[in-house]
């Protein structure tokens, strides 16, 4: 299992469109990803209504968490993922 | 003739015979004679079906609309492949034996309802999508139809609501306009509507007996006129005449020199608050962003924003403008504009309070991360930084000190820094009186007109018993603007104007015979600017007296 803390810098949050790059780009994945917020709400990353129910905001920090799989790249793909998009 | 109210989405005008429209009734029959496996398929293709349509809608609207606003056509293909709304379907048709409309309907409504008890505005709307998509497998289903939405002739649209796909189906020959009962300005609805140039009203109070009448949507205004007299109905055809001509007109200027006849050339730049402005400064072509208002990302926060969150909105605007110039203005807090988390005691008169650059110089933890944060941005195009509310050189001098420890920061930590113009704001009668020696400390003024107007008169701006009295255009006010230009011109500073007086088309003449550097407007005022500007000649006779010349106004 690995695991990263992000801090949501886009001005709208993960709103839809961010929301639905995300499950696009870790559908593909072998790992199970998993997004928390310090609330302990938490959301797996294929599910766009779930994540966008999260209403993540700019300045919330979130837990992402990669499980099972080929770790090491999954992780790299979603961090890339999160600094490029969020 | 009755005339209803609602919120506009869009200046603009729209006159036709209004049509009332009706959705496909939403009950459906729970009852089936299949099994939940037949159900289940005939869902199955059901979704495939919208989503090959929705993947139509999207390349139409990518067409209309460009990339950014067709997004929420592939959102929605994406809802129906959820996981968690398709389990729920299918958990639905197994344990409930119900038909698949039935389940497609109730889920929908589920999960719409439980965007719809969001604690946050932007996904309370999104509860809309989701109804829309769950509506479109429901009549997908039921092998219902809403029916052709327009006729032959252009109407207004009367409806409940619309949502994405109906506005962006609509043909725009024949829709003049729509009013809606529910909808928020905030709603993709409306984002289409504005990018597709529709006048549009939402929360109007609607009714079915409206259907076939004439109306006049006055989106200037935030009304409808039903079956409005001859003489408004004609006025109102005048006035959206003029409307569209000079919108035509004004786009024609894009691109063109903010210069007189006589070749007297003035920067016209843009007053924002958010990133999400960026792009109507773009938009209108203007040369530069003249104001940027810090204090949005602190109103907007629970607390206060970090280094690392403003240095990335602060970066974004300096990339957009690609080069041209950002000004941004430090911290203006307190008065009218207050955030819980500062603590600032009440006041018995705020405007003249502890606010702006004196919360700054007094809590200079605040004052660096912003700073900081400005700095870096300044590796990424051309940055400004101006303080507001000073009053006298030392304060200018302090700010400059705290300024300089943070570029040394910076730069022992390594981090890149570009060149950083500085400015102050000239809002009180204090610093007007001693721009001369401001103007040695910075490299430009931009006067604040409200400030300086309130200020000079000593009237209350929020008190709108003294409106009669409150005169921008008080020759006290105009000499204070005379004296800051000159003075600043006689030290090498760049004086502009970024209040609202700026982009007063009457004052526009006065301020270049003052020989003003620069006018900072509203993204919507800068193309009408231009063209007052273009229109000037200075070598001629004024066109309208100088009222600062004229002690007896």
């Amino acid at each position: 299992m690995k695991q990263f803390q992000y801090t949501v810098s886009d001005p709208m949050g993960i709103h839809a469109r961010p929301a639905g790059l995300l499950v696009k780009v870790t559908k593909p994945l072998d790992s199970t990803i998993t997004i928390q917020k310090a609330d302990g709400k938490s959301a797996q990353s294929t599910k766009l209504m779930a994540v966008m129910g999260l209403a993540i905001k700019a300045g919330n920090t979130v837990t992402v968490t990669v499980e099972g799989g080929n770790e090491e790249d999954n992780f790299r793909t979603i961090q890339q993922f999160f600094q490029e998009n969020l | 003739m009755l005339v209803v109210n609602g919120k506009s989405i869009l200046n603009g005008i729209a006159i036709g015979p209004l049509l009332v429209y009706h959705k496909a009734d939403a009950a459906v029959s729970s009852a089936t004679a299949l099994t939940p496996q037949e159900e289940w398929t005939r869902f199955e293709d059901a979704c495939e079906k919208v989503k090959e349509h929705l993947a139509d809608l999207y390349e139409k609207a990518l067409e209309d609309v460009g990339e950014e606003n067709a997004a929420i056509f592939e959102i929605h293909q994406m809802m129906l492949e959820d996981e968690d709304y398709l389990d729920a379907v299918k958990d639905m048709l197994e344990t409930q034996g119900t038909s698949a409309e039935y389940a497609a309907s109730t889920v929908g409504d589920q999960f719409s309802a439980s965007f719809a008890a969001m604690d946050d505005a932007y996904m309370q709307a999104r509860a809309a999508d989701v109804r829309d998509v769950s509506h479109q497998v429901v009549n997908m289903l039921t092998g219902r139809t809403d029916g052709t939405l327009l006729g032959d002739r252009p109407v207004i649209l009367v409806a409940d609501d619309l949502t994405p796909s109906e506005t962006i189906q609509l043909d725009k020959s024949k829709l003049l306009g729509f009013i809606t009962r529910h909808g928020s300005s905030n709603s993709h609805t409306a984002i289409l509507a504005r990018t597709m140039n529709i006048p549009a009203l939402v929360g109007v109070d609607i009714d079915e007996s409206w259907d076939g009448q004439m109306a006049v949507l006055d989106g200037y205004h935030h009304c409808a006129h039903i079956n409005p007299t001859p003489d408004l109905l004609s006025s109102m055809e005048e006035k959206r005449k003029q409307d569209l001509e000079d919108q035509a007109a004004l786009q024609k200027l894009k691109g063109l020199a903010n210069v007189t006849l006589n070749g007297t050339e003035v920067n016209v730049y843009a007053n924002i608050g958010n990133v999400g402005d960026v792009g109507l400064v773009v938009q209108n072509d203007a040369g530069g962003i003249g104001l940027f208002r810090s204090e949005f990302i602190y109103l907007e926060a629970d607390d206060y924003p970090t280094e690392e969150q403003q240095f990335i909105i602060y970066k974004r605007v300096v990339q957009a403008m690609a080069g041209k110039k950002v000004v941004f203005r430090t911290l203006d807090i307190g008065a009218d504009k207050q955030a819980a988390y500062f603590h600032l005691d009440d006041e018995a008169n705020p405007a003249m309070g502890y606010r702006a650059i004196r919360i700054c110089l007094t809590r200079k933890d605040i004052f660096k991360q912003q700073l900081r944060a400005m700095l870096r941005a300044s590796a990424f195009g051309t940055v400004s930084i101006m303080f507001p509310m000073i009053i006298s050189v030392q304060e200018v001098r302090e700010a400059k000190h705290v300024l300089a420890e943070c570029r040394e920061e910076l730069v022992s930590e390594g981090e890149a820094i570009g060149e950083v113009e500085l400015g102050i704001m000239v809002e009180t009668p204090a610093a007007v009186m001693m721009a001369d020696e401001l103007a040695e400390e910075v490299s430009f003024f931009s006067l604040g007109t409200n400030d300086l107007t309130q200020y000079t008169l000593a009237i209350d701006r929020q008190n709108s018993k003294l409106d009669a009295i409150n005169d921008p255009h008080h020759p006290a006010v105009l000499r204070m603007i005379r004296h800051t230009i000159e003075a600043g011109h006689r030290h090498n500073c760049w004086v502009g104007i970024c209040g609202e007086l700026g982009a007063d088309p009457t004052l526009t003449e006065t301020f270049l015979r003052m020989g003003v550097d620069e006018l900072s407007v509203s993204p919507a005022s800068v193309l009408p600017l231009r063209r007052r500007i273009r229109s000037l000649d200075l070598n001629q006779e004024p066109e309208t007296q100088v009222p600062a010349c004229d002690p007896c106004k």
